[in-house]
């Protein structure tokens, strides 16, 4: 009998396969269908903050424009009791979610105000989320601004909404940094209870017919993952913290690499998205019929067997490896 | 234990008529509008009545509608009500007459609003309530918001026990929106009033199958009379019971009423009778006279009907010698008002059965229609008559009669205003809040303080950059000012750019406090003020502060929304509460008002009042004025004589000093005067780069204040242009030698960058930048002006040389709707606009009471204008209900007069040369080429009939103009089109007769603020269906096509423009009635009207709004008459609903019920295209049997 748990935030989870945080979860009906199929803990949509503003100042805008202005038409709208503005009808959700799964919930936030950061990250474990995950953008276009503040901006928040929580915190951080083992250390530090690798920008595209800056959202295919495995390998057993790896994660393959490299779970959205919730029985089976036919006993015992520290060529997650990557190429004759 | 609560008086009257009702059914109409919105979100919310059940709210599709639901309710034994005013309460007469004739008990709310006549007016006088006495309703009028929601209750409890319907109605405005502090009712008090066996026995007078009778039958000469005197008894003993109720409640509440009130000096010869709003400021002159020991009084009439002459006389003083009724409304041709009559009956009555020992002099008089003010000046110049030896009788009093001098003089400056209320004045912009943090503030001072407190609001006639004056005053007893300040000792302007174009000193008292909110701070502001505020600050001794709001509430993240900065500042320096007592007032205040809308929201607002004291600064005064700065002009000097004698005066706020004399007497004015009325409201406006345009004329297009035009000139007239004057060769293939502008018109643009949005050009250096692009305006303006100017006076391209079915080239015809008062970014008159571009210089409009009426017909000035051959378009609104029957009686008339004149050019042929007679009768006027050379024909003709005095010479001469085409439209709304004009709509569309009307469907009555009609498509929310429309858009394009000879169009000139274009010349070229359904956007639907194009191109991708055109012509030609002219739904109805907050509230509020409403809107649209696909895919005629 494979023993399928595996530790994550503090957690036992039946497996190492967890919804990541996408659309999916913005239904209850969803996240039913999602413990069904094998999930073993969800990650909530993210609360953005400053859609929240956004939303606010919307109805503000619309309740307040044109109002008090013309004799006959003092407003446009009707006094309702009560609207779900803000992150009402995202806190219900977790309410509901956890009251009606047995798999853990975990609430997702991207905020826009230090501030906003704790308050959403308090509401929601008020809410009965088993954790938090922080879900961090920081697009550095300000030219004054040094890596090292930016980096600091992180361990700050990470540590302030440490502090005013009392259920596990996970950090969900982009690639993007100069030092990334030494920030990983630095989140690990500052109160992570496990670091998620990695989320990912939307990248605008131009639209050459309306000469538009659009935004574009593509699914994730199996080669982000590289880069992905490439730094939960390097980064096992350096920190205090778990890892959960995100991103490329479509077949039951790609699972088995992020564990070996070290990834305490694996997050799935893009296969889900794209094949529908049920695919995540076919990688169950798939892992299990790999790991009989290889005999592993437990997740726990293929966990960081291809690491950094465990590979025979450490170098080949460093500089060889991008050398190797590009001798590969044959030259055109 | 009863609240306080600082209330209007529609929300007071509605309070107690919600709940002591099962059914109400409801209808919008200004200014009672409010007391059917409270009700339905009540009843939305589940507020239940004093029985503890939640009444049914319905809303009906006209007040004909309502008062025939309210009719059925009651003969189905529910206890009902509705609420109405002016036209509404006429639509209501009939049933009326019913309600009463069947001893119904029941209360119509009535906002007393004046009838239209000459013109409409939403404002308040008793000319409506008047025209409904004769009905058989008891009347009951309430003086003050107070007495609305008291007299709401007693009337209900009367009603009950008389069996005597009753017309509770209190002064459209003055009283209807007038906030103030009043005592509020509670369920005990309702329950108290209201006896159970009496609304048990209303119940069983029901029609019912268990114990049946027949009521409304039909009676003969024989019955009829004697059953019409059988109700007498009821109607004598309604006064005493009347009475008895007034003083029941008096003991439940200590507050005493009577049938008549009578105030002042017990020995007083000279009387004023009225009722009303007037009768408090009355009261209050008459306290201010008998304290300067002048023994006068006044009578408040309570109950006008039943008219309780016993009662009436008893309440005068014994002494009374002279007698003066006031009426609130003017019965041309009467022996005088009905006040005026019922007292003069009453006295000679008593006096004959020895109630009354001498008869008095009674005069009459006449005050307050439409609002005017009523002040104790004025109330001082009837007693001053009254003590004339030969008082002067029918008198006017609040104006000027110059013709027939009826009007008494007065000292406007004679004033009773308490020295201890607190008088404060705030000049503001609709936009910036002003008004809304003003009610805040008078909540904070009523419901937090033991004073007194009265707030009244003073709104633009322009939706567009709409100024607002709030008066507020507050103070240790009860305000019985119904008028406006005239002596403010706190004076606030909200606007520095206001300074420049009025006196907002004028009403400011000596030593009186002015709050400025001025980009220049306290050192340099003083040499930025206009003389003539300097010299006010100067010799009224005034105190002087400034606040930079606009940066502090930018800073604050509330963009120009100055209103809590402001407000903050004036509850710090009129000292109503201790500083920190009211920022924490306030930050409540802001709470209970914005929190529902998100933190953000409330945290900005807190921001902003806790910055705004730092930024607070007293300006040291001068000794001496130093300003050369004067007003601006309100008309400029090239004026038209009409529109600088009798606009500008209006425009400068100065209309209330006018003469009659300067009146026209039936209500007939110039078109085209707005261009005199320079508004300078945009902060930005668009700038044209001719190196990037491609002159596709989209922008002209959309323009919904025609502020943007195209023209293309020989380059020669170039010679004298302006400096800064662009143009570039034109990009048309038959006028490559001229060149085109594109020229904004700077101080009429209001910067809704609809232009900007719809440009397709982006310069290819940086796509950014379009070939519009905004810019701030004041740096432009003076350059801008002169370059405007020039492009006027450029001729105009030959309309017979372009195609009008070219946006291109339609951008080259001139408007003849133009600066209109609508709002920035409207979506119903770039139609409007467009219509009078390809037809206005032939062209009559008959148009809907709405918002299209307003901004088409609302003094001072007015859109509609002409050509420089003196032609366009002329218009005039009838009614909300009976646009199309209007419409198709001109159309008659044009009809019979062209079929007479024909006659006539035959007769005359003589005359006219059989050659020119033929021309006429056989003219093709299908063209612009055609009418352009029948008006050469007409031309002629009249130079051969000049002078000719044979009578059918002389008439020809009279009716020659209509030998030329010309163009009927019907304009209007949706709620007039969908539901209170649509029989008549119907029956126009059947007459087969060549009306085309013109539907601007908005989706909902957007000019009472956004009620739901049956265009309201299935799952927004708008008042009336707070809780989402359940049922789905009535389709009234299919209705039309089911008639098979209707041309029927359905455009959306966002998603189509050409489309728009190609379906207005088809509906007007059918010689058969035509309707065009327009989509609209409209402020009403909750999104920035910025995006109104995209959400246009959304409507119709999602189905919900496919293009069609339905033209009979085609059926001639074997052809479908159906043309689907937009592409399948490709997106899902959630991505065009969810960008308006009209569908995302209901998401908010409710969202299980906004996903079923959404799924079911999704279904409607699915199922409409269809429905229509499946008919434009029919085989028709030729095509069938190919």
């Amino acid at each position: 009998m494979i023993d399928q748990t595996t530790q994550y935030l503090g957690m036992k989870l039946k497996n190492p396969l967890v919804a990541s945080a996408s659309p999916l979860s913005e239904k209850l009906e969803n996240i039913r269908k999602m413990e069904d199929a094998g999930f073993s803990a969800v990650v909530m949509h993210s609360l953005f903050e400053e859609q929240i503003e956004i939303e606010s100042h919307d109805l503000n805008m619309a309740m307040t424009e044109g109002a008090e202005s013309f004799a006959e038409s003092l407003d446009y709208f009707p006094q309702l009791g009560e609207y779900k503005v803000g992150p009402d009808s995202y806190l219900e959700l977790i309410r509901q979610a956890t009251e009606a799964v047995d798999i853990p919930v975990i609430g997702s936030i991207n905020g826009a105000t230090p501030g906003g950061w704790v308050k959403f990250a308090k509401m929601i474990e008020q809410a009965g989320a088993d954790a938090v995950e922080l879900n961090i953008y920081h697009i550095a276009t300000n030219p004054k601004q040094t890596a090292q503040e930016v980096e600091q901006i992180y361990v700050d928040l990470v540590g302030e909404v440490k502090k005013n929580i009392s259920i596990p915190l996970a950090v969900k951080i982009g690639p993007y940094f100069s030092a990334m083992a030494n920030m990983a250390g630095k989140l690990d530090k500052a109160g992570a209870d496990a670091l998620v690798l990695f989320n990912r920008f939307y990248q605008p595209d131009l639209d050459l017919e309306s000469l538009e800056v659009v935004p574009d959202l593509i699914l994730s295919s199996p080669h982000r993952l590289r880069v992905r495995l490439r730094w939960v390998a390097i980064l096992y057993g350096q920190l205090q913290c778990n890892m959960a790896l995100t991103g490329g994660v479509h077949s039951s393959e790609d699972v088995l690499k992020a564990i070996m490299a070290g990834a305490d779970v694996t997050m799935m959205t893009s296969a889900i998205l794209k094949n529908g919730i049920g695919h995540i029985e076919n990688v169950r089976s798939g892992l299990l019929r790999w790991m009989e036919e290889k005999e592993y006993e437990s997740f726990n015992q293929m966990r960081g067997s291809m690491s950094q520290k465990a590979v025979a060529n450490p170098q080949a997650f460093e500089r060889a490896n991008y050398l190797k990557v590009l001798s590969s190429y044959k030259p055109v004759v | 234990m009863r609240s306080k609560v600082t209330v209007d008086a529609n929300e007071a009257a509605a309070f107690v008529a919600y709940r002591v009702s099962e059914c109400i059914s409801i209808y919008p109409i200004t200014p009672s509008s409010p007391m059917g919105e409270s009700s339905d979100e009540w009843s939305a919310r589940g507020v239940k009545n004093i029985y503890g059940t939640v009444p049914l709210v319905m809303e009906m599709q006209s007040e004909a509608g309502a008062s025939g639901t309210v009719h059925g309710m009651l003969q189905g034994g529910a206890l009902s009500t509705t609420f109405t005013a002016s036209q509404g309460l006429l639509l209501m007469i009939p049933n009326m007459y019913k309600i009463a004739g069947e001893l119904t008990p029941t209360v119509f709310h009535v906002t007393a609003r004046t009838v239209a006549t000459h013109a409409l007016s939403i404002f308040g006088d008793h000319s409506d309530v008047m025209a409904c006495r004769q009905c058989g309703w008891g009347l009951i009028a309430s003086n003050s918001v107070q007495e609305s929601h008291d007299f709401a209750l007693i009337a209900s409890a009367a009603s009950l026990e008389t069996r005597v319907p009753f017309l509770h109605f209190f002064d459209g405005f003055r009283t209807s929106h007038e906030v103030s502090k009043i005592e509020q009712l509670n369920e005990d008090d309702m329950r108290a009033m209201i006896d159970d066996n009496l609304v048990s026995e209303h119940r069983v007078r029901a029609l019912s199958p268990d114990a049946p009778v027949i009521r409304g039958t039909a009676q003969n000469p024989d019955v009829f009379f004697q059953a019409r005197e059988a109700c007498n008894s009821y109607y004598d003993k309604a006064a005493d019971i009347v009475q008895e109720s007034m003083e029941q409640f008096a003991k439940i509440t200590g507050r005493e009423y009577n049938l008549f009130d009578y105030v002042g000096a017990e020995d007083a010869e000279n009387v004023i009778v009225l009722m009303g709003s007037g009768a408090e400021t009355a009261h209050e002159t008459v306290d201010a006279l008998c304290a300067a020991g002048v023994k006068v009084g006044m009578l408040k009439v309570r109950l006008y009907r039943p008219f309780s002459m016993k009662h009436f006389v008893a309440a005068l003083p014994k002494t009374v010698k002279r007698i003066a009724v006031l009426d609130r409304t003017k019965e041309p041709g009467a022996g005088g008002e009905p006040l005026y009559l019922d007292v003069v009956t009453a006295c000679n009555e008593m006096l004959g059965e020895g109630a009354l020992k001498a008869m008095p002099q009674i005069i009459a008089g006449r005050y307050g229609l439409s609002s005017k003010e009523f002040t104790p000046a004025m109330v001082k110049s009837v007693y001053d008559n009254l003590a004339q030896s030969k008082p002067k009788n029918h008198f006017t009093v609040g104006i000027e009669d110059d013709v027939t001098m009826t009007s008494l003089t007065f000292d406007p400056a004679y004033s009773t205003e308490n020295e201890k209320v607190t008088r404060a004045l705030f000049y503001g912009l609709g936009s910036d809040g002003t008004v809304g943090a003003n009610k805040n503030s008078i909540k904070i001072i009523g419901e937090e303080t033991d004073n007194f407190a009265q707030g009244y609001f003073v709104y633009d006639s322009k939706k567009a950059g709409s100024v607002t004056c709030s008066h507020l005053r507050f103070g240790p007893k009860p305000i019985r000012s119904t008028y406006l300040i005239s002596r403010a000792n706190f004076v606030a302007c909200h606007q520095f750019s206001f300074l420049e174009k009025f006196n907002v000193l004028k009403c400011a008292d000596e030593g009186a406090t002015f709050l400025l909110n001025s980009p220049f701070g306290a050192d340099e502001v003083w040499d930025q003020l206009p003389r003539i505020l300097q010299e006010q600050i100067i010799s009224k001794k005034l105190k002087f502060w400034v606040i930079d709001a606009v940066n502090v509430a930018q800073n604050a993240g509330m963009g120009g929304r100055i209103n809590t900065v402001m407000q903050t500042c004036f509850f710090a320096i009129s000292g109503v509460l201790p500083k920190d007592e009211a920022i924490a007032k306030i930050k409540e205040a802001i709470k209970k008002t914005y929190g529902k809308r998100g933190d953000a929201i409330v945290n900005m607002n807190y921001a902003a009042v806790d910055s705004a004291l730092a930024n607070l600064h007293e300006v040291k005064i001068p000794a001496a004025v130093t300003s050369t700065i004067e007003l601006a002009p309100p008309v400029p000097a090239y004026s038209p004589e009409f529109v600088k004698n009798i606009t500008a005066p209006m425009i400068a706020g100065e209309g209330d000093d006018m003469p009659v004399s300067k009146m026209p007497v039936d209500g007939t004015y110039p078109t085209g005067t707005t261009k005199y009325e320079k508004r300078n409201i945009a902060i930005t406006i668009p700038v044209w780069d001719p190196d990037v345009c491609i002159q596709c004329g989209k922008c002209v297009l959309v323009c919904p204040h025609a502020a943007i035009r195209g023209n293309v000139y020989a380059p020669s007239l170039l010679s004298d242009a302006p400096e800064t004057f662009k143009s570039t060769p034109a990009k048309w293939p038959n006028m490559k030698d001229k060149v085109f502008t594109l020229q904004v018109a700077p101080e009429d643009c209001t910067g809704c960058e609809l232009c900007v949005q719809v440009c397709p050009a982006k310069n290819k250096s940086e796509v950014g930048r379009k070939a519009i692009n905004m810019e701030l305006q004041r740096p432009l303006r003076e350059a801008e002006v002169k370059n405007w100017d020039f492009f006027l006076k450029l001729p105009r391209v030959d309309r017979t040389q372009i195609a009008h079915s070219r946006v291109k080239d339609v951008q080259l015809l001139e408007p003849l709707f133009e600066f209109s008062g609508a709002c920035a970014g409207c979506g119903e008159t770039p139609y409007v606009k467009l219509v009078t571009q390809l037809f206005g210089d032939r062209m009559v409009i008959g148009n809907a009471t709405g918002c299209s009426s307003i901004y088409g017909g609302n003094l001072p000035t007015t859109p509609y204008t002409k050509n420089a051959d003196g032609r366009g378009p002329a218009w005039n609104n009838s009614l909300f209900e009976d646009t199309a029957e209007f419409t198709l009686g001109i159309r008659l008339a044009i009809d019979k007069q062209n079929e007479y004149a024909l006659e006539l050019v035959q007769r005359l042929s003589g005359k006219l040369g059989d050659e020119l007679v033929a021309a006429v009768r056989n003219a093709d006027q299908n063209t612009e080429a055609g009418i352009a050379e029948q008006r050469e024909r007409v031309a002629a003709i009249k130079a051969k009939l000049q002078g000719d005095d044979s009578p059918d010479a002389r008439v020809l001469l009279d009716l020659a103009d209509k030998l030329v085409r010309k163009s009927v439209w019907a304009i209007g709304g949706d709620g007039w089109a969908y539901d209170i004009g649509y029989g008549g709509l119907d029956h126009v569309l059947a007459s087969g007769k060549n009306v085309n009307i013109l539907v601007l469907d908005t989706e909902v009555y957007s000019n009472t603020g956004g009620q739901m009609s049956k265009a309201t498509p299935r799952a927004a929310v708008a008042k009336f269906a707070a809780g989402g429309k359940q049922a789905p858009k009535k389709d009234l394009a299919m209705l039309a096509m089911s008639y098979g000879n209707v041309y029927v169009g359905r455009v959306a000139f966002g998603a189509n423009d050409a489309h728009a274009i190609k379906t207005f010349l088809e509906a007007e070229a059918y010689s058969g009635p035509s309707l065009i359904l327009a989509y609209a956007h409209c402020i009403a639907h909750g999104f920035s009207l910025q995006n109104g194009l995209t959400q246009q191109q959304l409507a119709v991708q999602a189905g919900h709004w496919p293009l069609i055109r339905y033209n009979p012509e085609l059926l001639k030609e074997g052809k479908n008459p159906m043309q689907l002219d937009s592409k399948e739904p490709s997106i899902p109805f959630k991505d065009y609903a969810y960008n308006e907050t009209r569908y995302k509230m209901l998401a908010r509020s409710n969202p299980q019920a906004a996903e079923l409403l959404l799924k079911e809107a999704q279904e409607d649209a699915q199922k409409r295209w269809m429905h229509y696909e499946n008919l434009a895919n029919m085989s028709f005629g030729d095509e069938a049997s190919n």
